[in-house]
């Protein structure tokens, strides 16, 4: 009807805009981009809308990223934007810093985090209490959640998926803010669906709220980065035996959206969170510390409890490795005690 | 008569003469003089600053304020420090009022300059006022950072700081310059640094990334000869400051006098400006008081060192003897000028003594930059308060 109308005021340009609405409409609804795709077209249509957003970090440019993150920018964007360093970490870290002090907008990228704990106070020290921002990085061994995440004046984001990964990267690019955006280079290769408004330009997941991935009624599940697929797998197990589990997807580390999370609980009395970093000082602990001192502590019908990364540094061999880092079953036996099944 | 003629000249500001040979205005001085000035030490350059600068009457009157105004809020700063008004770190840099006067006479207010915890000097070349810099040391809510910041984090227009941590600032610079090269706008960032702070390995990697990129960075190692109390010859295996940028052309500068500073500055600059990458300077200057308020300072050095500076080598003193000697200035003229800075000087402490602190319930403001408010948890977790951008 709308439609009609419009015809009958302007025709031409009325005209031209429904046609071009009927191509949108048949074009595929969702596509399959994998992370590392996801993060790249968030970088890609950043520093194309704004001059000032540069990429700078070891190997970003003319081997395509250590990760292939940054794969083609450079032949897009030239040496101006696309800016390989030295293994100089404190050295461009800060570089990065003085850039974005001086207004222009850089993603200073480290290899590894743990590279990034020689620049850690460049990070902290000049990034945190001046205002501007910074960017990206992937997470090695160790998650440096509880490590960002603990200091005032950062953001800290953490993707789990593509569509986290490209709107939170497009979201701290446009922040005025330093937001530390923890990527996980496990999930680089793996490919989720992208849906429709994931896939525009415009495209931002707000920083500071969380993802209801999965609704459930028994128990409330809360991670963050590649645990949160664990835990939807744990979800789908336990769905088979009848208990439905709400798996929420933090996105954001600091600020929390601890709201979420509350609601949640008050709805299924249990708690549940997952990490991959040390139990100790922990994502999950500061999680737990504020529903008790929130209204849903008195909704709560058993402690809340907390799955991590075993209190070891990471060690190599294979089996190790994966006892180390929170598996499937853990999270499952996890629920169930919480549960008291 | 002659009173009448003393009361003319001296609203006139002209030097006080017999009244047979009294003249009326500024005919009386030169409008400027060419001084000689000491040939830097060069690294790898074939040519250095020149050796002989014109000075006008109009900017030696005005170096000579600005030194003098530095000189005296240091010297205050001390005094509200003994006080107890002034808390905290104090890092005063009396001595080398020629250093941040000499650096901002060769630079353009568009160029930017960083550098660590002595800044006061810095502070108010770059464009504050002595209220706004004595009421953010006294920690009041008329300070330029709110109260919040205090000695070591005051910032400007181009001027970022003050900063903490040792040699963390020369990045920093590196990065400004960057922005400068990325903007096209022909500016430069001088980035400084203490004879202590040079030896700290994030200075290479800025002075390599510095040179492959050719970054319009002016380095700047103001070597006061000790490191808190590490005489340079116990900290640095090799003390020739300007050349420990290796590829990086450097020069070495009398960090004393003013004009030195001004035209190796300025030859810096232009090199810089010319795209032909980062520069090295070193200036060589000295502190009287200790590394901070509470260094007395004569641990690591003697006191007869210290006097040897003061009665040789005190910038202040160069410049007006050059001033006086080369009829630029009279001495009755500068004392004129001495007073009026003792003046402001004493407003401004008045003022920074009896600002208010700012309001608790800004404790939580500007932890983030244009975001909308949130809220902040205090000591316990009833304690909140709001944060707003």
């Amino acid at each position: 009807m709308a439609a009609v109308c419009g015809l009958m005021r302007r025709p031409l340009e009325q005209v031209s805009g429904l046609l071009r609405r009927r191509f949108h409409r048949t074009a595929p609804a969702a596509l399959q981009v994998t992370v590392r795709d996801a993060i790249n077209q968030g970088m890609d249509e950043e520093l194309e809308r704004d001059e000032k957003v540069f990429l700078l970090g070891e190997e970003v440019a003319q081997y395509d990223g250590a990760y292939k993150v940054s794969r083609g920018l450079w032949k897009k964007y030239g040496d101006k934007r696309i800016i390989d360093t030295p293994i100089s970490e404190m050295g461009f870290a800060g570089i990065a810093v003085g850039a974005a002090m001086a207004g222009l907008r850089p993603i200073c990228e480290f290899m590894t985090f743990n590279f990034s704990m020689q620049a850690i106070d460049q990070v902290i020290n000049s990034a945190a209490k001046t205002y501007y921002m910074s960017g990206v990085a992937a997470q090695h061994s160790q998650c440096f959640a509880a490590w960002y995440g603990h200091c005032p004046g950062l953001k800290v984001v953490s993707p789990w998926n593509s569509e986290d990964a490209k709107g939170l990267i497009k979201s701290a690019i446009r922040d005025n803010n330093p937001v530390v955006v923890l990527e996980n280079e496990l999930m680089y290769g793996v490919p989720f669906e992208l849906p429709s408004e994931a896939q525009s330009k415009d495209f931002l997941i707000p920083i500071g709220k969380a993802k209801i991935e999965r609704q459930g009624t028994h128990i409330t599940v809360v991670a963050h980065s590649r645990p949160v697929g664990h835990c939807l797998e744990a979800a789908t197990v336990l769905s088979k035996e009848g208990i439905e589990c709400e798996v929420i997807n933090m996105r954001t580390i600091r600020p929390m959206d601890i709201e979420t999370i509350e609601a949640s609980v008050m709805k299924t009395n249990h708690l549940v969170t997952v990490e991959g970093g040390w139990p100790q000082f922990g994502v999950g602990a500061e999680v737990c510390a504020r529903i008790m001192e929130g209204p849903a502590f008195n909704f709560l019908d058993a402690p809340a409890v907390r799955v991590t990364g075993a209190d070891v540094p990471m060690p190599y061999a294979k089996i190790l490795e994966d006892n180390s880092i929170p598996q499937v079953k853990d999270i499952i036996f996890a629920i169930k005690k919480t549960l008291n099944i | 008569m002659r009173k009448m003629l003393a009361a003319v000249s001296r609203v006139l500001g002209v030097a006080q003469k017999p009244a047979s040979r009294v003249l009326v205005a500024s005919r009386n001085f030169a409008n400027d003089a060419t001084f000689e000035i000491k040939k830097c030490d060069l690294h790898r350059l074939e040519e250095g600053p020149p050796v002989t600068t014109v000075l006008t009457r109009e900017d030696g009157l005005k170096y000579y304020r600005m030194m003098q105004t530095v000189r005296r809020m240091e010297l205050k700063a001390d005094q509200l420090y003994k006080q107890k008004i002034i808390r905290g770190f104090c890092h005063l840099c009396d001595g080398q009022e020629a250093c941040c006067v000499g650096l901002e006479a060769g630079i353009n207010p568009t160029d930017h300059l960083i550098t660590a915890y002595r800044a006061h000097g810095f502070t108010f070349t770059r464009g504050l006022s002595v209220r706004e810099i004595l009421t953010e040391l006294t920690g009041r809510r008329g300070g330029c950072a709110k109260g919040k910041g205090g000695s070591m984090h005051m910032y400007a227009k181009n001027f970022y700081g003050g900063n903490g941590i040792v040699g963390a600032q020369v990045p920093l610079g590196a990065g400004i310059a960057l922005a400068c090269k990325y903007n096209g706008k022909d500016e430069v960032c001088l980035t400084l640094y203490g004879d202590g702070a040079a030896n700290q390995g994030q200075i290479f990697e800025a002075y390599n990334m510095a040179a492959l990129w050719k970054l319009p960075c002016v380095f700047i190692c103001e070597n006061n000869r000790y490191g808190m109390g590490t005489s340079v010859e116990r900290a640095a295996a090799s003390t020739d400051y300007y050349k420990r940028g290796d590829f990086i052309p450097g020069l070495r500068v009398d960090g004393m006098d003013i004009l030195c500073v001004r035209e190796a500055t300025r030859f810096a600059a232009a090199y810089c400006r010319s795209g032909k990458g980062p520069i090295l300077m070193e200036l060589q200057t000295y502190r009287y008081h200790g590394h901070s308020m509470s260094d007395p300072g004569v641990s690591y050095r003697t006191r007869e060192e210290i006097q040897e500076v003061r009665s040789k080598s005190d910038p202040i003193m160069l410049l007006k003897d050059r001033m006086v000697n080369s009829n630029l200035a009279s001495v009755e003229e500068l004392k004129e000028i001495d007073v009026e800075v003792r003046k402001e000087i004493e407003d401004a402490a008045q003022f920074a003594t009896a600002d208010p602190e700012p309001p608790l319930e800004e404790l939580g403001y500007h932890i983030y930059s244009s975001d909308p408010p949130f809220e902040v948890r205090g000591a316990n977790q009833w304690i909140k308060f709001k944060s707003v951008s």
